[in-house]
Formats: structure tokens, sequence, C-alpha cells
């Protein structure tokens, strides 16, 4: 094979899979302590939004960045508002900021669907991605912060009983988790694309989703889960292009099947489950039992 | 002066809070939708009169409405069984994808028929192909123990590409101009309409019926009474010697033989063949329906109308205000949003002091 075409899909295989690190290592984040935020599909779209129509009405690529990961604070802070002070159901919370981010983007974005605009070099995010994951993975196993963070979402009576705060610890890796997501959306509407066109996201927040548990949560797994999954869906429009006749939705459902499979591993066997999720993971924390 | 917000467990739980707050919900939803119609530039009382009236103003609508509101009653009172027992069946959409290729195969199997029996068919194979696909989250979750929440949505997603697969593959109508669509079923697999030149059909007959079915399950049964038991908590079913594990096999293919049969009904229905995007979303929102409806048959089928009708509204919004279809979610969104808060106060009681 010649080696360009080999770069070439490299590089393609950068590009698109970004967005999956991003969204995936936020939510990372917010699972590790304890929440389950089926949210992201809908923080992505609105995260894209806001930066497409700050870019498009004022030309800076700072405010337009700007005011996507501020929507990405704000959604994700209502959803903590939720589920943290008052204790709604996590999945329903989550699927409700699905609908509703689906909803609104597709509200506010419909005057600017169409508009060219010039898009920003991807490579400077692909690096930034790199760094998240290197600084999540240490944030989470060598420091005290993360170590709460871990402990809040292993046994959240026990971190509190500790003197620890969980709703704040919570607050945080939500809205961490939210800005991360609104980031994905940031960089494929401004980077990837570069346009805005309703659920241009395409199902990737279920796809960050599903890779954080096939990651088994632990931030270099997800990155790498993140260049498999990525590498698949490419693999998929190039095999199609030499003339291989597998149909392409087999391909298409790899990362849920490959998904369910290792969950199906992880959860048969109670030790490796206690060692890969966090055993609080969508459990309400209520303080006045 | 310092003020303490106080948040007590409530000890008289209030039936009337628990029925009157979805209402709470709808009306904070309208509040909230005004301000972003007039985000948008439009009057809110003209954008309302074209979101929730106009569209039910003529009998077609009234149809419509019905039309909508069928498969997500019929969904969400499968699901209601799952969520009483506290377990998380979200993989609604992809059992009615699956109930929509399973039966839709036997109507394209059997595509030269005239028989009577070819739709009573089509029918049981929807409920059984929504129940097959409900039935692998739930033997995961008793033999492996797997999260049934991210499994079923996983195959969600797997089900919509088996069904791309089959409509753009071996299903594609040879004479469809190449496009991604089955051949339309025969006469004989279609779904009977309640009167002539409307598209209500008799889909609307099992919604009824399943809604009355579930009222008795709940109120008069063993069975209901083992799910209301096993909700409240699962230890407590255990130690009272109900089989937990069948339960949840019960009620996963409760909900996911309604599911299919909403896909079915979709398809022999309204739609008449099978192509890529047979259901708006009906499996999600049907969770929405479910919670709205207080997982209470009657309460579902009043707000399976309700969510019918920001369907309804989004698309005349979409041909009169000239904004995307799309708005419907919004509303969809923020009615659970403000259904989920105010079930805050049915559980705690806040007083300042």
């Amino acid at each position: 094979m010649n080696i360009d075409i080999v770069i070439g899909i490299l590089n393609i295989v950068l590009i698109s899979t970004t967005p999956l690190v991003f969204a995936g290592i936020g939510e990372l984040v917010t699972e590790k302590s304890g929440v389950l935020n089926l949210g992201l599909e809908g923080l992505m779209l609105v995260g894209a939004v806001t930066g497409f129509i700050t870019l498009v009405l004022t030309g800076n690529y700072f405010y337009s960045l700007f005011f996507s990961i501020i929507s990405g604070v704000i959604l994700s802070g209502i959803f903590a508002f939720l589920v943290l002070n008052l204790m709604t159901n996590q999945i329903a919370t989550g699927l409700a900021l699905t609908i509703f981010g689906i909803g609104l983007s597709a509200m506010l974005g419909k005057k600017f669907s169409g508009t060219p605009i010039e898009g920003l070099n991807p490579y400077y995010f692909i690096v930034i991605s790199f760094l998240l994951v290197f600084m999540v993975s240490y944030f989470l196993s060598k420091t005290k912060s993360g170590l709460i963070v871990r402990a809040v979402g292993e046994d959240h009576n026990s971190a509190y009983a500790l003197g620890y705060n969980v709703i704040k610890t919570r607050y945080m890796t939500i809205i961490f988790g939210g800005v991360m997501s609104s980031l994905a959306g940031f960089y494929i509407s401004i980077c990837y694309a570069p346009m805005w066109q309703e659920g241009m996201t395409a199902g990737r927040g279920w796809i960050a989703l599903a890779l954080v548990v096939f990651a088994t949560w632990k931030p270099w797994r997800l990155l790498v889960g993140a260049y498999i999954f990525g590498g698949v869906a490419i693999m998929q429009m190039n095999l199609q292009a030499i003339g291989v006749k597998l149909p392409g939705q087999f391909f298409n459902m790899m990362p849920y099947l490959a998904t369910i499979i290792v969950l199906v591993f992880i959860s048969s066997n109670k030790l490796r489950l206690k060692l890969s999720a966090p055993a609080s993971l969508n459990m309400p924390f209520e303080k006045n039992q | 002066m310092v003020y303490l917000i106080n948040i007590k467990l409530r000890e008289d739980y209030s039936n009337l809070i628990f029925y009157l707050s979805p209402l709470v919900a709808v009306f904070l939803t309208l509040f909230f939708g005004s301000f972003i119609f007039l985000i948008l530039d439009l009057s809110p009382i003209e954008s309302f009169k074209i979101f929730f009236i106009s569209p039910i103003s003529n009998s077609y609508g009234i149809s419509e409405l019905f039309v909508k509101a069928t498969p997500l009653a019929i969904i969400a009172l499968g699901l209601s069984y799952c969520f009483k027992n506290n377990i998380y069946n979200i993989g609604a959409e992809g059992q009615l994808t699956m109930g929509a290729i399973f039966g839709g195969g036997i109507g394209l199997l059997f595509n030269d028929s005239t028989s009577i029996f070819l739709l009573p068919l089509m029918i049981l194979f929807g409920a059984i192909g929504g129940a097959f696909w409900a039935t692998i989250p739930a033997l995961l979750k008793t033999k492996f123990n797997t999260n049934e929440i991210l499994t079923s949505l996983m195959l969600t997603y797997v089900a919509l590409f088996i069904l791309d697969y089959f409509v753009v593959g071996p299903w594609k109508d040879p004479a469809g101009y190449g496009l991604p669509k089955s051949m339309p079923f025969p006469d004989a697999g279609r779904l009977p309409v309640l009167f002539d030149g409307l598209r209500i059909h008799i889909g609307v007959y099992f919604a009824i019926m399943i809604c009355l079915i579930s009222y008795i399950v709940y109120n008069k049964t063993l069975f209901g009474f083992k799910l209301r038991v096993s909700g409240f908590s699962s230890k407590a079913s255990q130690y009272a010697g109900f089989k937990y594990k069948n339960l949840i096999f019960y009620t996963f293919i409760i909900s996911g033989a309604c599911a299919g049969l909403a896909g079915l009904f979709e398809v022999s229905g309204p739609i008449g063949l099978l192509y890529r995007d047979i259901s708006p979303n009906y499996g999600f929102t049907a969770i929405i329906v479910a919670f709205l409806g207080r997982l209470n048959p009657l309460g579902i089928i009043l707000s399976s109308l309700l969510i019918a009708l920001t369907y309804l509204g989004a698309e005349d919004a979409q041909l009169f205000l000239k904004i995307p279809s799309a708005v419907g979610f919004v509303f969809q969104g923020l009615v659970l949003f403000f259904l989920l808060g105010t079930d805050f106060l049915n559980k705690y009681k806040v007083s300042i002091s």
C-alpha cells in the first residue's frame, strides 16, 4: 500500500476521532464521581451551535470558543442542580437534556444553517485532546482531589462521613463533563465540518457514552478505544471504496456491540465490576437520611 | 438576619401533589416557552395558538393527534411495567425498530397475499420482534448482572443499523428508483383506518385495551403487587420470596412487545412500507410520556395526547412560523425538566426559617 494513502487515512482518523476523545474524557470524570449524564448529545449540539453563531456574529474565534464553553457550563449546571439538589432521576434528566439540546440547537441555528465560515486548524485541538487525557489520568490517579472524586464515586456516604463535600465535588465533575462536551461540539462545527447543520453531531454523544464503558473508566484506554471506534468508521468507508462486499452497517454497529461485550465481560465477575465501575454510579445522594 | 432553607423528608405523602405536579410542570413549560417565542421575535399568544390550538381545530387534526399519540401511549404503557419495577429499559426505540423489521418482514415475505390472516400474523411478529430485542438486556441483566440502561441503549443503535441494512440491501424496492425503502405492504397487511380519508387506525383500540389491562394488572393482580413491592425495594421483594429475576424478564418482555407492536403499527398503518426513519424518536419520547403520566395507565393516555400535540404543533410551527420542527423537542425536554424538578416537592417539605 502506498505510504501516502496510509498517512492520509491516519490523518482523517485523527481529525474525526478528536470529538469522541473530548466528550468521552469529560463523561469519564463525571461518571468517576458517580453521576451518569446521558445528555452528551444535547450538550454537544448546543456547544456546536453557540460556537458557530458567535463566530458568524463576531468573527472572533476566542469569543466563539468562550461562549461555546459557557453554554456547556449553563446546561450542565442545570443538569447538576436537578440531579444533585433536587435529587431527580439521572437517566430521565439526562434524556431530557439531550432532547432539549437537540431542539434548542435546531431552533437557534436555523438562521445560520449553511452560512460559510473559515474553519479553525484542527491540529491544535488534537494536541489538546491528548494533553487532556494525560492530565485527567494524572489528576484521577496522582492527586488528592482526584482521589476525592473517586471516593465520592465509589461510596458517597463514606466520603460524606469523612467530611468531603459530595455535592460540590459532583458539581465540579458534571460541569467539567459539560464543558468537554461543548468543546467537542465546538470542534465539530468550527474545525471539523466547518459549518452548522441540524443534528450534525450524528450520534457521537452516544458513542462517547459507550466509549467510557468500553474503556472501563480508564483515561488511557478511552483514548485507545476512541481511535479504535474512529478507525473502524473510517475503515468502513475505505473498504467500501476498494470494493469489499461487507455491509457498512455492520461496521457502524461495531462500537455498540463491542461496548455490550465489554460490559458483559466486566459485570459477569463481581470483583472485576468492583474494580472497574464506580460503585455509586447513578445512585442519588441524600444528605438528610 | 440569616434565612435557612430547611429540607425535610415528607411524612404526610400527598396524593394530590403527586397528580397535580404534572399540571404544574406543563404550566411552567408554557411559561418558559413564551419566553423562547419572545426571543425569536414571535408573539407568544399567536405562537401558542398555532402550536397548541390550530393543529386540533378540525377532524383531520384530531385524527393526526391520535395517530401520534397511539404509538407513544402503547410504548409508554409497556415501559411503565419496567419503570414501576425500577428497571430502566431505555431502548424502546430499538425494540420498536425490531418490531417493525419482524412484522414488516412478514408483510414483505407474503407480499402477494390477500389473506385476512396476514395482518394478525404481522402484528404477532411485531410484538415478538420487540420482545426478542428486549430479552437481550433482560438476559444480560439476570445472567451477568450487566447494567440494563447501557445495554438497552446500545442495542437501539444496533437495531437502527439492522433496519438500515435491510432497506438499502435485501429488502430494497427494485422499482423504487434506488431509494432506501422497501416495496409497499400488500393491502391485506395494512392496518384498517377508522374513518375514510383520515389516518387514525385501529391501533387506538389496542392502546385503550392495553391501558385497561394494565389498570387491572396494577390494581387487582398479584403480579402488579409484586411489581410495586420490588419497585420500592428489591430486597423486600426477595425476602418476600418473589423471584426478582423473573420479574425483570416479564417486565422487559412486556415493554419490548408493546414497543414492537407500536413499531409494527407505524409501518403497517400510516407509513405502509419500511424505510430508515420510521420513528421520530417515539421510543425516547415515550419515556417522557411514562413519567409525565406518573406510570399510571390513565395518566399515560392523557400525557401521550399532550406530547403528541407537541409533535403536531411543531409541524405547524415549521409551516407557519418558519421555525424548525425540532422546537417540539424543546417543549418535551422542558416539560420533563420541570416535572422531575417538581417531584422534589412531593418527596420533601421545604420551609424557610
